[in-house]
């Protein structure tokens, strides 16, 4: 584990969706040592807690990482006014990433929601070996979906209202997918219950999954045990923690 | 550059500046951001006789200048503790105080005698965990048991024995007063005040046990308050802590009467924020040309 706090300069800002915004931001020590699944804790300026958000994307060459978040209350839409050339203050990178196997051949990468940047490293990394799944409310709130089409991985886009993709949840393609076969992970993010269908598809199906999970987090670094949750190792409960522990979690892990 | 050392009954520390229990686990997170020796002294995680698994989440909560929280004492147990986090903590040049529950007084007896043949140099007895039904809050609210628990613990233990004090009180001096009669070497205050916030969208309460402790600067005024009463009510030292998040306000704190002063809430807006408090009490030190921050303490004039 090897994490810094410092201030590092936004060199891009953009709103990509309603209350969605991606920066990219200059901090070469931190993208040396970043993988895909981990998150970064920013400080929001007049707030006592920092706000955890997961890594969209990670270059080592430039040294910068993207970062998409959504304003979610009063502390989102503070780091939400930042702008290009503002300093932002992150202790990164944190967490348990995902498991990257390059002897995989297929990966089926599900994001619900704002639970999809996480997804965009896996797929830079899979590239086509990766089916990236991705769900939203509506065709105005779809994200990121140019973004993993030039990593060369398959998407299916679907929506709740069906205006635009597939008229539906993330689970009918992962369903139709799963009984094809030949998978070797499914990498999913999005909100609770969603994973929760997922992780039952591919116990069903017996397909290794890892989810990535989120709760209200104090420390981020796991000395509060403020994130905590209900896991179980060794056929014993044990509350884990989602800032060191996770947010990765092998989805037999969670208890629901 | 100020001699910043004090001394907390008969214990040296070479500077005031404890990050408080529960913000820092056994800090060896922190390690990766600052060396442990930098730090006067550090209060470990709340410790029981067994393992405890805490509160559902979400245990956190934002509020208006500070946060609620309501982990309720997870922690491996003392036996987990004195075989390996202690030991390694005990390398490090800084005064250890091993932070202590119980559901009962016999339990927190038990677990300081189990701390009697270890190396440990103080040990912080917290009557006041807002966060757990049986214990914690339960003792430190109740006059005849905080002064049973306190007698109990020390009963138990030679070790330096400071009695963390719960705010949610009427009075934080009586209680203060009766745990000195009861044995205490030191008290330290103020854990954590008792709030809760609610989702007015879902109706729920944020945090998942519906009511938590609350701490970070909303609540410094209050523990100026309390440390400046109870210091003037006993002979026996006062650890400050509450919202402390500056250089000046462990100065104000000391000022108040706290002979040393703990960290919380701080730290997770700036992981820092211990190593930085200790810079800017030096350089305020300076600034008025006092030699020593033992010359601050319980100097407030009042009216």
């Amino acid at each position: 584990m090897k994490y810094t706090q410092g201030q590092y300069i936004i060199t891009e800002k953009m709103a990509i969706a309603r209350e969605i915004y991606s920066f990219t931001i200059s901090c070469t020590e931190v993208a040396a040592v970043a993988a895909a699944g981990q998150f970064v804790h920013i400080r929001a300026n007049g707030f006592t807690l920092r706000r955890p958000i997961s890594i969209c994307g990670i270059d080592k060459e430039k040294g910068t990482l993207r970062i998409v978040f959504e304003i979610r209350g009063e502390g989102t839409a503070e780091i939400a006014k930042l702008n290009k050339g503002d300093l932002v203050d992150m202790l990164a990178p944190l967490g348990r990433g995902f498991t990257v196997d390059d002897s995989f051949k297929k990966v089926v990468l599900v994001g619900g929601g704002i639970g999809t940047p996480p997804m965009l490293p896996l797929a830079k990394i899979y590239g086509e070996r990766a089916v990236a799944i991705s769900g939203f409310r509506n065709s105005a709130a779809a994200i990121l979906q140019d973004d993993f089409k030039s990593t060369g991985a398959e998407t299916i886009l679907c929506t709740d209202d069906g205006s635009a993709g597939i008229h539906g949840f993330v689970t009918q393609p992962l369903t139709d997918l799963a009984k094809a076969g030949g998978i070797d992970m499914v990498y999913a993010c999005g909100p609770m219950p969603m994973l929760k269908g997922i992780a039952a598809i591919c116990k069903e199906n017996g397909i290794r999954c890892e989810i990535s999970l989120e709760e209200r987090m104090a420390c981020g670094i796991g000395a509060c045990l403020g994130c905590a949750c209900r896991t179980q190792r060794n056929d014993e409960e044990y509350f884990a923690h989602v800032c060191k522990d996770g947010p990765v979690f092998n989805a037999e892990e969670v208890l629901w | 550059m100020a001699d910043l050392s004090v001394k907390v009954c008969g214990v040296d520390f070479k500077n005031p500046i404890i990050p408080a229990s529960g913000v820092f686990g056994y800090g060896r997170e922190y390690e990766e951001l600052f060396p442990l020796d930098k730090l006067g002294g550090i209060a470990t995680k709340g410790t029981t006789l067994h393992l405890r698994t805490g509160n559902l989440a979400p245990r956190i909560a934002e509020t208006p200048a500070g946060m609620l929280n309501s982990v309720g004492l997870q922690n491996p147990g003392i036996d987990h503790f004195i075989d390996t986090e202690l030991p390694y903590l005990l390398t490090k040049d800084l005064v250890v105080l091993a932070n202590i529950a119980g559901s009962t007084p016999d339990e927190c007896a038990e677990v300081a005698a189990k701390l009697e043949s270890t190396d440990v140099h103080m040990i912080e007895l917290n009557i006041s965990c807002p966060n757990v039904k049986q214990g914690g809050a339960a003792f430190g609210t109740s006059c005849d048991m905080a002064a049973e628990v306190t007698r109990k613990v020390r009963a138990a233990t030679t070790k330096p024995l400071v009695v963390k004090l719960s705010p949610n009180v009427t009075s934080i001096a009586d209680i203060a007063k009766l745990v000195e009669a009861a044995g205490a070497d030191a008290v330290s205050l103020i854990n954590t005040l008792l709030g809760m916030r609610i989702d007015i969208n879902t109706g729920r309460p944020i945090l998942r046990n519906n009511v938590g402790g609350m701490s970070g600067p909303a609540v410094f005024p209050i523990a100026v308050r309390m440390v400046w009463q109870v210091a003037n009510a006993v002979n026996i030292p006062v650890i400050g802590m509450g919202g402390v998040s500056s250089g000046r306000d462990a100065i104000e704190l000391m000022m108040a009467g706290a002979s040393a002063v703990q960290v919380g809430a701080a730290i997770f807006t700036d992981p820092y924020a211990p190593v930085r408090i200790l810079e800017e009490m030096n350089e305020w030190l300076d600034s008025k040309e006092i030699a020593s921050v033992r010359d601050i303490i319980g100097t407030v004039k009042p009216w």
